[in-house]
C-alpha cells in the first residue's frame, strides 16, 4: 500500500481520533459543562465521518449547473442528513446548558461529585 | 495540493480537539470550541459539503459560542478538577480509537466512485432533481421534497427543545438574586465594536435573507438563514444590550416565529392532502407539478427558516435574561 492509498484513510482515522477525545470528555470529566463541550465534539466527529463519506474523486458540490455537461457530484444524501442535525444538535445543547444552569442554582457546583455528595 | 490542504487542516482539529480537553478555563475550551467548529466547517468545504460548511460556520461557530458563554455566566469558568487524568477511561477510549482505526482498513478509501453508498439512492435524486423540481440544489431538493417528512421531525425537535428550555429556565431561581443591571450590559462604551458591529448587522441579516431565498439555486436554505439572521440579532444584543434587542424584537414575536414557522411547514401537507396528494405532495400545488414542487418548497423553507430563528433567539434570551442566584 503506498502512501497516497494510506492517506485516503485520514480523514477516518481523525474521525476515530476525535471521538474517542470526545468519548473521554464525557466518561472522564467530572465538571458537568466540560462534558457538554465533549459530547459536542463526540457529535461533530460523527458529522465528520458522514461527510467523508459523500466525497467523490473529482466531484464538486451537487449543485447542477445547465449546460456543463460530464461533472461528477458528490452525494447529496448524507449532507442533508448532517445539516439537519447540526442544528438539532445545538437545540438539544441547549436543552442540556439549561438542565446544568437549573443544577448549580439547586446545588451551588456543577462539578458531579460535588453534587453526589450533596444527595 | 487539496490533500495536503485536507490533512493540514485535520490536523489541526486533533490539536484543536486536544487544547479543548485539557484545559481547565471553561471560557478558553468554549473559545477553541468555536476554532473547532470553524475549522470543522472548512474539512466540510473541502469535502464538497458547501451547504453543511455554511451551517457548520453559522451554528457552530456563532450559535453554540453564545449559548455556551450565556450557561458560564450562570454557573462557573473554571474547572476545579480538570488535571486529574482518569486512567480507566483512558485505556477504554484507546483501545476503542485503536479499534476504529483497524475496521477503517475494510471501508472504501476518501474519494472512491465504486464505494456501495454512492450506488443506491444518490445517482437516483441526481438524476431527478432537474425533472421534478428543475432547480440545480440537489441539497435542497432532497431537504425540502424528497425526504420532506424527515425535515419536518427535525424542525418539531427544535421546536420542542425551545419549548423544552423555556420551560426550565421559565421558572425564577429562588433566594437571593443580582439583577443584571442594563445601563452595564453590552458593549455601549466600547467604540470599535460598537462601529464595527453596526456596520456588520445589516450584511449579517441581508446575507440571512439571500441565503433563504436563493436556496434553490446556491448552497443554503431555511436552517442556514434562520440561524444566520438569529447571528445578526444576537450580535445586536451584545452590542446594545439585552433590552433593546427584545424591543426590536418583542418575546411574543419571538413564539409566533417558532409557532408560526412548525404550522407553516405542517398546514403545507395537510394543504397538498386537500388538494388530492399525498401529504407533503408538493406536485399537486400548481396545475404544473414543477411549479408546485417550486411552490411548496419555498413555503416550508420559510416555514424552517421562521422556526430556526425563532427557537435560537428564544434560546439565547432565555439564557442571557436569566437573574444569577447568589
Amino acid at each position: 500500500m503506498n502512501l497516497l492509498e494510506l492517506l485516503g484513510y485520514f480523514n477516518y482515522w481523525v474521525f476515530a481520533i476525535v471521538l474517542c477525545i470526545g468519548l473521554y470528555t464525557v466518561i472522564a470529566k467530572v465538571n458537568l459543562i466540560k462534558k457538554l463541550i465533549g459530547l459536542s465534539i463526540f457529535q461533530s466527529a460523527v458529522f465528520l465521518m458522514y461527510i467523508t463519506m459523500d466525497k467523490v474523486e473529482g466531484g464538486t458540490a451537487p449543485i447542477i449547473q445547465k449546460g456543463v455537461e460530464d461533472q461528477i457530484f458528490s452525494n447529496p444524501l448524507p449532507q442533508v442528513l448532517i445539516l439537519t442535525a447540526i442544528v438539532v444538535g445545538v437545540s438539544t445543547l441547549a436543552l442540556g446548558l439549561a438542565i446544568t444552569v437549573r443544577i448549580k442554582e439547586s446545588y451551588g457546583t456543577i462539578e458531579e461529585d460535588e453534587i453526589l455528595d450533596a444527595d | 495540493m487539496i490533500l495536503v490542504f485536507s490533512v493540514f487542516l485535520l490536523s489541526l482539529l486533533v490539536i484543536t480537539a486536544l487544547a479543548v480537553v485539557r484545559t481547565e478555563n471553561l471560557f478558553v475550551a468554549v473559545m477553541l470550541l468555536s476554532i473547532f467548529s470553524l475549522l470543522m466547517a472548512a474539512n466540510f468545504f473541502v469535502l464538497d459539503a458547501a451547504d453543511v460548511a455554511l451551517t457548520e460556520a453559522a451554528v457552530g461557530a456563532g450559535i453554540t459560542t453564545v449559548i455556551f458563554l450565556g450557561a458560564l455566566a450562570l454557573t462557573a469558568d473554571q474547572e476545579r478538577y480538570g488535571r486529574q487524568a482518569s486512567r480507566v477511561g483512558l485505556l477504554v477510549v484507546s483501545v476503542l480509537a485503536v479499534l476504529i482505526i483497524y475496521s477503517t482498513f475494510d471501508k472504501p478509501r476518501l474519494g472512491d466512485p465504486d464505494a456501495p453508498v454512492h450506488q443506491h439512492l444518490a445517482p437516483w435524486y441526481l438524476e431527478n432533481t432537474p425533472v421534478y423540481m428543475d432547480f440545480p440544489n440537489v441539497v435542497t431538493a432532497v431537504l425540502a421534497s424528497f425526504r420532506g417528512y424527515d425535515t419536518l421531525g427535525e424542525v418539531f425537535v427544535v421546536f420542542a427543545a425551545c419549548i423544552g428550555v423555556l420551560f426550565i429556565l421559565g421558572v425564577a431561581p429562588g433566594g437571593k438574586v443580582l439583577e443584571r443591571d442594563d445601563q452595564d450590559s453590552g458593549l455601549k462604551h466600547h467604540l470599535i465594536p460598537q462601529v464595527v458591529g453596526q456596520l456588520l448587522i445589516p450584511f449579517i441579516v441581508l446575507f440571512g435573507l439571500y441565503v433563504q431565498f436563493h436556496g434553490e439555486y446556491g448552497p443554503g436554505g431555511g436552517f442556514q438563514a434562520g440561524a444566520l439572521i438569529a447571528t445578526g440579532v444576537i450580535l445586536y444584543a451584545l452590542l446594545q444590550g439585552e433590552t433593546a434587542a427584545l424591543k426590536a424584537i418583542p418575546r411574543p414575536v419571538l413564539m409566533g416565529l417558532v409557532i408560526g414557522g412548525a404550522l407553516l411547514y405542517g398546514s403545507v401537507g395537510v394543504a397538498c392532502m386537500l388538494m388530492g396528494g399525498s401529504f407533503l405532495e408538493y406536485s399537486v400545488l400548481h396545475s404544473n407539478p414543477i411549479k408546485g414542487q417550486q411552490y411548496g418548497i419555498i413555503l416550508i423553507e420559510a416555514g424552517v427558516g421562521m422556526a430556526v430563528c425563532g427557537a435560537l433567539l428564544s434560546i439565547f434570551h432565555a439564557f442571557a435574561a436569566r437573574p444569577i442566584r447568589l
